[in-house]
């Protein structure tokens, strides 16, 4: 049995995206759900399914929904791959019969809340590096990747000049989407002019930190033939988790994340080749992250990556369009739940000024903790 | 003073690493059956599933692997050490880890330069790994 083409994403929603929301995450949560499930055509009491991320539980959910009968919930806790192992998740759960329409929430409060970099001491998936890297110094997730980047740089000689490209070209998509925290243009000489964080990460190649909430719906697949939207159909989906996934340090080659284990087995799946895909939402934590995916992924050599982003061939009219929304980079922190959203968006053609011409068939990425991967590909119906 | 960076909170498999620390010495677990050398600690060898450990001795040597520079005081304790290089080091004995670089200049480092250990003491009960850059062979 396969997972394709047996779910499809009928939902989709968003909050507002700040600096300071003033609500807390469950409210950010049940907002951007219930415009999800008014999306899809179906009233909260219609979900039968729930895959939380962080604070909240699945009894919230119930409880605010009036749910008489959940029958299916589930935790993907992979960091930033999460949303799209959720993904996963849910059509599992369809295919094995057990629901119908999974609903994923996501909401934070990572600006005015928790920040991002402090909430990793605190997850149990970090208790390697809180014992061995932590007390030297290596705190934060831009210090814990940074030496990824260096090496592939060393090895590669990949440039900050290749990094600022991705940066410039998802800030003029979060221009396009119209709903990122990021407002104004952002030029190469900014970027690099910008601070460095830890060499070779400098500020624009960090990601935000945001408060706001963001859900999808999936749904089985013979329930959305007739349901509100155009259905967009999962043709592909997996997750991958990368050699030494506690600890980067010890990773044989650390140029290799878990999504090099995981996309051959989704483009399998979906029976597409890399020039069939119209249109990719890349996980962006840091732009070096969107870089070495892109090799992991297979839409150029180890290595490539800088050449390959270089010369608009990741802008809307280029030829992969990459971070269509803004990513996590310039529209918000959501955790890569936007970037199914955004996907959604193009396939349904209603991107807006974002829009991808005739885009039939995308892809959407999640990258978490210390390398963790998800992958899924979807198509128009 | 109060000691501000994050401290580590020994398991009854890492005990042993700390308590060589603190007596001046890095020690490495080797799996007691297959002998395979692992790092960091941790209950189970992946080889052989032996749970069994050996301390060995570790030679204190090893060459950079890749590096950083943070800029950016993510912790409070760190704050006056800005900026400082963190150095992710292969190990003379086939396993890494990362430490801070004393005393070196972040624009000459490459692949392969060799380094050896400091082991310095954070407060009291409490000893760290470091490394310099080794002189050349
Ligand atoms: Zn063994």
């Amino acid at each position: 049995m396969s997972l394709r083409e047996k779910g499809v994403i009928t939902g989709i929603g968003e909050t507002a995206y700040s600096r300071a929301s003033g609500k807390s995450v469950l409210a950010l949560q049940l907002e951007a759900s219930l415009a999800a499930i008014a999306d899809a055509g179906l009233t909260p009491k219609d979900i039968d399914g729930i895959i939380v991320y962080g604070s909240t539980v699945a009894e919230d959910f119930i409880t605010n929904f009036g749910i008489a009968d959940l029958r299916f919930s589930a935790v993907t806790p992979m960091g930033g791959a999460s949303s799209v192992a959720a993904v996963q998740c849910a059509i599992a759960a369809i295919s094995a019969g057990i629901c119908n329409h999974v609903l994923i929430p996501l909401g934070r409060n990572g600006s005015s809340g928790t920040r991002i970099g402090t909430r990793v001491q605190q997850m149990p998936q970090f208790r390697t590096i809180g014992e061995f890297e932590m007390p030297v110094g290596a705190i934060a997730p831009a210090q814990l990747y940074a030496p990824m980047a260096r090496r592939h740089m060393e090895l590669y000689g990949t440039t900050s000049r290749h990094l600022a490209e991705i940066a410039v070209n998802t800030r003029k998509h979060a221009l396009l989407n119209g709903r990122g925290m990021m407002t104004k243009p952002l030029t190469v000489e900014e970027h690099q002019a910008s601070r460095m964080i830890s060499d070779p990460l400098r500020l624009f190649d960090c990601s935000l930190e945001s408060d706001g909430g963001c859900a999808v719906v999936v749904s089985a697949a013979e329930r959305a033939r007739d349901m509100k939207q155009r259905p967009v159909l999962v043709m592909g989906v997996a997750e991958g988790h990368p050699d030494s996934p506690s600890a980067i340090t010890q990773r044989p080659d650390l140029t290799r994340l878990g999504l090099a284990k995981a996309a051959p087995r989704a483009f399998k799946m979906a029976g597409v080749s890399h020039a069939d895909i119209d249109v990719a939402e890349v996980y962006d934590c840091f732009t070096y992250i969107v870089l070495c995916q892109l090799e992991d992924m297979g839409f150029c050599k180890k290595g490539e990556g800088g050449p390959f982003v270089m010369d608009g061939t990741i802008a809307i009219d280029g030829k992969l369009p990459l971070n269509t929304h803004g990513g996590l980079l310039s529209q918000a922190h959501m955790a890569g739940i936007n970037h199914v959203v955004e996907l959604t968006r193009q396939l349904r053609g209603a991107a807006g000024k974002a829009q991808v011409k005739d885009a039939e068939i995308g892809l959407v990425t999640g990258y978490g903790d210390m390398g963790d991967g998800s992958i899924a590909i979807m198509r128009r119906a | 003073m109060d000691y501000l960076k994050p401290v580590p909170e020994p398991t009854p498999e890492s005990k042993p690493y700390w308590d060589a620390l603190n007596e001046g010495r890095l020690m490495l677990q080797s799996c007691g059956a297959c002998g395979k050398v692992r790092h960091y600690p941790r209950p189970l060898c992946d080889a052989c599933f032996s749970f069994d450990v050996r301390w060995i001795n570790a030679k204190g040597t090893g060459t950079i692997h890749s590096w950083t520079v943070t800029h950016h005081a993510f912790n409070p304790g760190f704050k006056a050490e800005l900026p400082y290089v963190l150095v992710t080091v292969d190990l003379a004995e086939g396993v890494r880890m990362q430490a801070p670089l004393r005393q070196a200049d972040a624009s000459t480092l490459k692949p392969g330069l060799p380094v050896r250990l400091l082991i310095e003491s954070a407060r009291d009960g409490l000893a760290l790994p470091a490394f310099a850059l080794a002189a050349k062979a």
